[in-house]
């Protein structure tokens, strides 16, 4: 508790103020009426009821919305707690408690490590594509050497498409012909990476396929293996590229991929657009995966590392 | 297709049922659908014949939970089951139908009336015709055009597609690329000049060439981004469009509703296309949709193939978003590989129960042709949970199996399994490459079934019966 408020008090200004301009959409989409209710005067079971539709419109699904109220009930009654703003604070504890999901700091600055490989998983059209450039200049501009390989052979222009966000983050991109085998692209990135000594970051970009897809499932499997023979505990981070507008098929879609090739955190994109992203709520609490980073744009620059208190106290900050 | 009760048994039984009793012979599997939640509600309340307005009230709020869980926003399941409660309440329950079916069978019928008739593509007056798609980013609009494109060449249109994605990086080349693919020009200028320039250009070029129908692929956006929206607008005065289609990923949220509510009044929409179908989202943005713009749902995108585009049927996605498998499916795919004769001949043996391991090896060898057995499973009403359940490759392997080991058998074998002694046994496990311990575990599956299969034949209830039609 005494933990969790320090660090409430050290968010970076900064980086408030750009996931609150993001959220500002979000904060006059549903989640904000939370605050609304909780300005009522007493607690009463309308307000618990209320509280679930809202959660439950914001697509943070029937399961999860069920324990959250549960856990907070549970909180408010044993702490006698009388006053609405009092059992406020404590639904956002809660909220926060769900999505640090217990998960080790993101293993990407390791400095004893020589080359660090990323790799980058999603369905299609959940902008992998983008948020690897973003991810690209994030850690440029944190005096990283970073290199990205282009293992989407699949769809058309992919290859093209990843190669701009190279050029405008300022580094280079390793590329076959469409078409070509993503395994063997990803053993020539890492294979150029080690030999020239001018990387410590590799990331992957990869197809965009639907996690029902079984074939390409194994494609990323072999991937994931070809990575791991090379350099010694790679991939060191799986990021899965989420639609903030997904709904509960996001969690189906994170377990899959994580069955096929272990992802270990959440890229949560399209934060800009009237969706709330509610869902990764769900998927940190039903499957233990923490939200790494944050899309908040289309510039380059619109990217933040994620804070379970920054996220909660936009989602559900009101005017 | 027209639904024809006798052929969905038909198909239901011959298909469905082998598979099954495997699957139930195997291990009981939970079946989580909504006709199963609604049983165990109704089977509490015990038999009436009719439904009293507090057992269609606990009953509602199962189809509330399945309708949300499967992403239909919240306003427009509560208006819904205002709807499913007025026609429940005080119904007479068929005779021939439980409580808890006749509930889904209404839920069924409300859902198809909201999802509406689907409809055909506005291609009337003067050609060209033009088709806009809009959407958000990510959904899908670049792919399907060039879906849409194939899909209309091949009913004699001659099309054309502009480029007008100036914003996404490589969105134009990815157009050209699918252009080149499928052999239809793509009207390009790269990104320099304005979207609506553009497609003025691409619409002269449409009528210099003859072309009947045009197809406008423009950028992504966000519904709350006035610039870009005013932007379709312009583009949409200047092209006139027959058809403005909103594409939609089948996996939205509750969000749907606002993206569609929003795009419906800026730009005025004429249809809807749902991508992305084919993955395992249940699909209810697609009631959210049609319900607060009121326009139809005209396709569906089934697949990253160029040919991955279907009309829309109201019945198959009423069917998916309750869980209810996608029936019909399944009956076209097992049109495809199997005749009617052979059916009914399978239908009678299971009635009968003098199914034998030839037939089942039959049945495994045609199911084989229809796809991936997880695929299939996940069509069928109340399997989907188990095609979830089940590793494609060890499944794949273990009907290999089977189907080594029925194939090292005669005939006389196959026929009366009864007779297989220590020595047949050994001689099948060899001609097969297993073992002895493996003939005797289908063996002994395969007896189970039989067991299961005459408990249906001589009409006792058990779990699995309301399942299986009887």
């Amino acid at each position: 508790m005494v933990f969790q408020r320090f660090r409430r008090a050290t968010v970076d200004p900064a980086d408030q103020q750009k996931l609150d301009q993001s959220l500002s959409k979000t904060r006059r989409g549903v989640l904000g009426r939370i605050g609304t209710i909780f300005q009522a005067n007493e607690i009463t079971e309308e307000l618990w009821e209320e509280l679930e539709e809202v959660l439950i419109m914001g697509d943070v699904g029937v399961d999860t919305t069920m324990k959250l109220v549960a856990a907070t009930r549970d909180r408010v009654a044993q702490a006698g707690i009388k006053r609405t703003d009092e059992a406020y604070a404590l639904l956002k504890e809660e909220m926060v408690r769900i999505l640090q999901a217990d998960a080790p700091p993101l293993d990407i600055d390791n400095p004893n490590r020589l080359l660090t490989v990323v790799l980058v998983v999603g369905v299609n059209g959940s902008g992998k594509t983008t948020s690897i450039g973003k991810l690209a200049h994030y850690y440029r501009k944190r005096g990283r050497r970073v290199v990205l390989a282009a293992a989407d052979t699949f769809r058309a222009a992919a290859i093209d498409q990843l190669k701009v966000w190279g050029e405008r983050a300022g580094v280079s991109v390793i590329s076959h012909m469409p078409g070509a085998d993503p395994g063997a692209v990803v053993y020539d990135a890492i294979r150029a990476s080690q030999e020239s000594r001018d990387a410590d970051i590799l990331i992957i970009d990869t197809a965009g396929r639907l996690h029902t897809n079984y074939n390409l499932m194994k494609e990323m499997e072999k991937i994931r293996n070809v990575a791991q023979r090379q350099v010694h505990k790679a991939p060191h981070e799986v990021l899965l590229v989420l639609d903030a507008t997904t709904g509960q098929n996001a969690i189906t879609q994170a377990s899959k991929f994580g069955d096929s090739v272990g992802v270990t955190g959440v890229i949560l994109t399209k934060l800009d657009s009237t969706a709330k992203g509610g869902v990764v709520l769900a998927i940190a609490d039903q499957l233990g995966v923490p939200v790494r980073f944050v899309g908040t744009g289309e510039k380059i620059e619109d990217l933040a590392e994620f804070d379970p208190w920054v996220f909660v106290e936009s989602l559900l900050e009101h005017e | 297709m027209r639904f024809d009760p006798g052929r969905v048994r038909r198909y239901n039984l011959t298909l469905a049922r082998p598979i099954l009793l495997w699957k139930a012979a195997e291990k009981t599997t939970v079946f989580d659908n909504l006709t199963d939640k609604l049983q165990d509600i109704f089977d509490n309340l015990g038999r009436r014949g009719r439904l009293s307005e507090a057992d269609v009230d606990k009953a509602l709020r199962q189809v509330r939970l399945a309708l949300l869980e499967a992403d239909v926003n919240y306003k427009v399941v509560k208006e819904f089951v205002g709807r499913v409660r007025e026609r429940a309440v005080g119904a007479d329950v068929m005779r021939s139908l439980t409580p808890a079916q006749q509930v889904v069978k209404i839920v069924h019928e409300e859902l198809i009336r909201t999802l509406g008739e689907s409809a055909r593509l506005d291609l009337s007056g003067q050609p060209p015709h033009v088709i806009m798609l809009v959407g958000l980013q990510g959904s899908g609009k670049t792919t399907t055009a060039a879906k849409l494109a194939n899909r209309l060449r091949s009913s004699g249109q001659r099309p054309l597609l502009i480029a007008a994605d100036t914003y996404r990086p490589a969105a134009v080349t990815q157009l050209e690329v699918l252009g080149r693919q499928i052999d239809i020009p793509v009207h390009s200028e790269g990104i320099e000049p304005p979207p609506p320039e553009i497609v003025s250009r691409g619409l002269r070029r449409a009528r210099e060439e003859a072309r009947t129908v045009v197809i406008i692929d423009t950028a992504g956006r966000l519904n709350i981004d006035d610039d870009m929206m005013n932007e379709l607008v312009q583009i949409k005065t200047l092209a006139r469009p027959n058809e403005v289609l909103l594409v939609a990923d089948a996996m939205t949220g509750q969000e749907a509703v606002r993206v569609a509510s929003d795009f419906h009044e800026r730009v005025g929409l004429t249809g809807l296309i749902l991508t992305k179908i084919d993955g395992d989202a249940r699909g209810g943005a697609a009631i959210s949709m049609r319900a607060v713009t009121g326009v139809p749902i005209k396709f569906l995108g089934t697949s990253e193939k160029i040919d991955g585009i279907e009309v829309f049927h109201p019945d198959r996605l009423a069917s998916r978003i309750l869980g209810m498998g996608d029936v019909l499916t399944v009956i076209e795919k097992a049109e495809q590989v199997m005749d009617q004769d052979e059916a009914r001949r399978m239908e009678k043996k299971l009635r009968e129960a003098t199914f034998d391991l030839d037939d089942f090896l039959k049945q495994m060898q045609q199911i084989k042709k229809m796809g991936p057995l997880t695929n299939i499973l996940g069509m069928i009403p109340g399997m989907g949970r188990l095609a979830k359940e089940i590793d494609p490759e060890t499944t794949d392997k273990q009907m290999r199996r089977i189907e080594a080991i029925i194939s090292s058998m005669t005939m006389q074998e196959r026929r009366n399994p009864n007779i297989l002694n220590a020595s047949r046994k050994r001689r099948i496990a060899a001609g097969s490459g297993t073992s002895v311990q493996e003939v005797n575990e289908l063996l002994s599956q395969f007896r189970q079934m039989q067991r299961l299969m005459k408990q249906l034949k001589s009409g006792r209830r058990s779990g699995l019966s309301g399942l299986l039609g009887f």
